[in-house]
């Protein structure tokens, strides 16, 4: 187990180093750099060749590359030239909203999307299995952004329950917290939701119709007990790593959904930073982004081998 | 399971407290369309970040709602014989936010920082100036290289805005992490992209016209979402409403709209030096400005709502050259224009923003041009990108706004006089040059008139740029806001304003 870890630690390293090489190439392509991006209505050419300088705008790309690794390696992410703050400082604000948003989106996609795969695994072809696969095409298909929009113009401007938008710290008022991040949290997990349901309808079945599943039947043990223990454990490797991958996408695409819900997340600073060509903190997210990847990937590699001896062995 | 989920969450909605609690009636929550750059206002640039200024800095003048400059604080400026010093006297008593005094030193200061901080985006705005002279404590006298008539108006926005001298010199180039001016609200606390918070200065010298305790700005990108928190109760007031929603907004009893013709202007800007290119031939773009229906334009994709026009400044701005009325269309003389060039069927590529309504405006002018032979492509593209573009000369029309200054030579010279920074369309002409150097020299009303009637002779033949309109400014406000001002920048006052 640790020789297996150890192994999967040693790859994140290269993975890591490539893609931060990958998004600092192909933030070149991008035309137009920080320095116009900054200078605005006004362009002044004297500002521009200033600030040019003064963030080695001007230096070529290996250069620029290696004074952005050096700082990393002590821990340093650069500074936002636009906001006039550290990048590591930026991320440590906005990765808590994101991620908490994120957790709660995780929580509305299980509890509506594996309970209702279950369901329609069980009963195939019935009406239930029908309205499930409807509400997962649905799901599936409805933009977050018209959503988020409608959800707000129902419960925030004619019923007036919930906040239309903005965030408050669960430190300041946990109950606003969570009424803030309701509608949110309900869009985001609402297309995962119809994924998991997916998924889980899919291991389920194929499960449910293995040998163990008949021979248990045939002894006369209870089909809650035979879905919930014995079939559910076996189905759960692939539900584990596919939430893994929605967790992270998550983290990385709330972008639509906090846009609309005004959420200040990480989502937020990334379309921002890339709109103002703010390249040390499209850089920093990237990498923050990249890493919680592959945390994530380890996470669920552990976690099915947890489940799944032989996995160990791979 | 799904129905355990909305018990828990309709339990959750009832225990919370209700949504308008008695600390938020004393705050204006007030929608911005971006989130500010540096809250700084010798390195600011953005718009939404002028909005903050209003709170936080007061400025040496201000303008009236018919663009005249009004005190703030300066409470009195006269220009020498030789027009080349403008001496202010200022408001005695004024403080900062920071206990500071006001004086003649401050604003020394100040301008010297403007003049010399690097990266500073003042700088250009009042370059001319030589030397400033504390002369006493409450007189500033302001030493021009050469006459320069825009100088005041120029005070009128954020080159006119005094920092405390002892803050700025604490905090250096950090300075917009806690600026202190000496406007009407002091600085609380910014949380990038979500909110920034100021409060009433209770040493403000007009402390009594201040009603409004706390104000919360918050930037909201999307106009449909802005509009959409202004009527669920969690904005007070938004700006830059869309001309699309308007009608939507006067349905509503419980909201009230504000509107004011902007200073600025939207045209086609033609690449004049793009060699090979058809818009190099004066008659093309003649041709081009024959083919369109301006009205039509802002019928089409602004409810009619904008403002059709054919020069620098709107037809409603006192500096508006009446020689020069808005041409009709008339698709035959584009048609007899491109024949005499020689070019019948021009292909131009017109490049633009890819925002919600640029693209229309293109489509229509699109439609528009082909009745006359054009074969207009659009090219959309970010607005860093098109302003890179445009920086170096790859383009051939440019769909372009300029917010606009309160003199006109804020909406010309950068544009029209040779190799300014602003000049996309390459224009250079020793006629109009002249023009725009004379409106510089002379404070005189009619001399600047008459400047400005041999600029537009010139420049509305010449066409490098083709004006099309004027947009409206929109605000939209909830009923228990009073006493709020329409003013032509596009700013808010929060003098006089109250929230019930």
């Amino acid at each position: 187990m640790v020789k297996f870890l150890a192994r999967r630690l040693a790859l994140a390293v290269p993975t890591l180093i490539i893609a931060s090489m990958i998004i600092f190439a192909l933030q070149q392509l991008l035309p137009g750099d920080t320095a116009t991006a900054l200078s605005g209505e006004e362009r002044d050419p004297e500002v521009i060749a200033f600030i040019r300088a003064k963030y080695h705008l001007d230096r070529p790309l290996p250069v620029r590359y290696a004074y952005w690794a050096g700082g990393v390696l002590h821990g340093d992410l650069g500074e936002s030239i636009r906001l006039q703050k550290p990048v590591i400082e930026l991320i440590r604000e906005k990765l808590p909203v994101t991620l908490e948003l994120a957790c709660l989106a995780m929580l509305v996609a299980l509890v509506i999307g594996v309970p209702m795969g279950i369901l329609s695994a069980v009963r195939p072809g019935t009406w239930i299995d029908g309205l499930a696969n409807g509400v997962a095409l649905w799901g599936l298909s409805v933009p977050n952004f018209w959503l988020g929009i409608l959800m707000i113009l129902l419960f925030s401007v004619q019923l007036g329950w919930l906040p239309a938008s903005g965030y408050v710290p669960p430190g300041e008022s946990l109950s606003d917290n969570l009424r803030s991040m309701a509608m949110p949290a309900f869009v985001l997990g609402n297309a995962i939701a119809a994924v998991m349901m997916r998924h889980t309808r899919a291991a389920m079945l194929g499960v449910l119709q293995s040998d163990y599943v008949r021979t248990a039947r045939a002894k006369g043990v209870p089909t809650a007990r035979v879905v919930l223990r014995h079939a559910l454990p076996n189905a759960a490797i692939p539900i584990i790593t596919l939430g893994a991958l929605e967790f992270g996408q998550l983290l990385s695409g709330a972008v639509l959904t906090e846009q609309v819900f005004s959420v200040p997340g990480f989502g937020k600073l990334m379309v921002d930073a890339v709109f103002n060509r703010d390249f040390a903190t499209v850089q920093g997210v990237v990498i923050c982004t990249a890493t919680t990847y592959i945390l994530l990937n380890l996470a669920a590699d552990l976690a099915s081998a947890l489940v799944n001896p032989k996995l160990r062995r791979a | 399971m799904p129905r355990l989920f909305t018990a828990c969450l309709l339990a959750g909605l009832a225990v919370s407290a209700p949504l308008a609690t008695g600390a938020q009636a004393q705050t204006l929550r007030f929608g911005l369309m971006e989130d500010p750059d540096a809250l700084d206002p010798t390195l600011a640039r953005t718009f939404a970040g002028r909005m903050v200024f209003a709170a936080l800095c007061d400025k040496l003048a201000d303008i009236g709602p018919d663009l005249k400059p009004v005190p703030q604080l300066a409470t009195r400026w006269a220009w020498s014989d030789d027009q080349k010093a403008l001496t202010l006297t200022l408001r005695p008593g004024v403080r900062f936010h920071d206990g500071e005094p006001l004086n003649a030193a401050a604003v020394k200061f100040s301008l010297e920082r403007h003049l010399k901080l690097p990266g500073s985006q003042r700088r250009g705005e009042i370059a001319p100036i030589d030397t400033i002279e504390a002369v006493d404590d409450l007189t500033v006298k302001i030493n021009l290289k050469t006459p320069f008539a825009p100088l005041l108006a120029q005070f009128t926005d954020r080159a006119g805005m005094i920092v405390s001298p002892k803050a700025a010199e604490r905090l250096g180039d950090k300075f917009a992490t806690a600026p202190v001016c000496a406007g009407p609200y002091t600085f609380v606390e910014r949380v990038p992209q979500d909110r920034i918070v100021v409060e009433r200065f209770d040493d403000y010298w007009n402390k009594d016209a201040i009603q409004i305790k706390r104000i919360e700005f918050r930037p909201i990108p999307d106009t449909t979402v802005r509009l959409t928190n202004l009527r669920a109760g969690q904005l007070d007031l938004i700006e830059r409403l869309a001309p699309t929603d308007l009608a939507q907004v006067k349905r509503d009893p419980k909201l009230k709209v504000g509107q004011a013709y902007e200073l600025g202007f939207s045209g086609v800007v033609f690449n004049t030096a793009r060699e090979g290119s058809p818009v190099a031939d004066p008659r093309v773009r003649a041709a081009f400005e024959a083919a369109i229906d301006r009205s039509a334009i802002t019928q089409v994709v602004y409810n009619g709502e904008y403002l059709a026009g054919n020069q620098w400044v709107s037809p409603r701005n006192p500096n508006y050259v009446t020689d020069h009325p808005v041409p009709k269309r008339d698709v035959a003389k584009a048609k007899a224009l491109l024949k005499e060039a020689g070019i019948e069927k021009p292909s131009i590529t017109m490049m633009v923003y890819a925002n919600n309504d640029a693209p229309q405006v293109g489509q229509v002018i699109q439609a528009m041009t082909r009745e006359a032979g054009f074969d207009v492509k659009l090219q959309a593209t970010d607005f860093t990108t098109s302003l890179d573009q445009a920086d170096k000369g790859n383009f051939e029309a440019y769909l372009y706004n300029w917010s606009g200054r309160p003199d006109p030579d804020g909406n010309t010279y950068s544009f029209l006089a040779c190799k300014m920074p602003l000049n996309y369309a390459r224009y250079c002409n020793q006629e109009a040059d002249s023009a725009m150097n004379a409106e510089r020299l002379t404070t005189d009303a009619d001399q600047r008139r008459a400047a400005w009637k041999r600029l537009a002779d010139r420049v509305l033949t010449d066409k490098p740029l083709v004006y099309l309109f004027h947009r409206k400014l929109l605000w939209a406000y909830s009923q228990r806001l009073t006493g709020f001002g329409e003013y032509p920048d596009g700013l808010v006052r929060f003098t006089g304003l109250k929230l019930d």
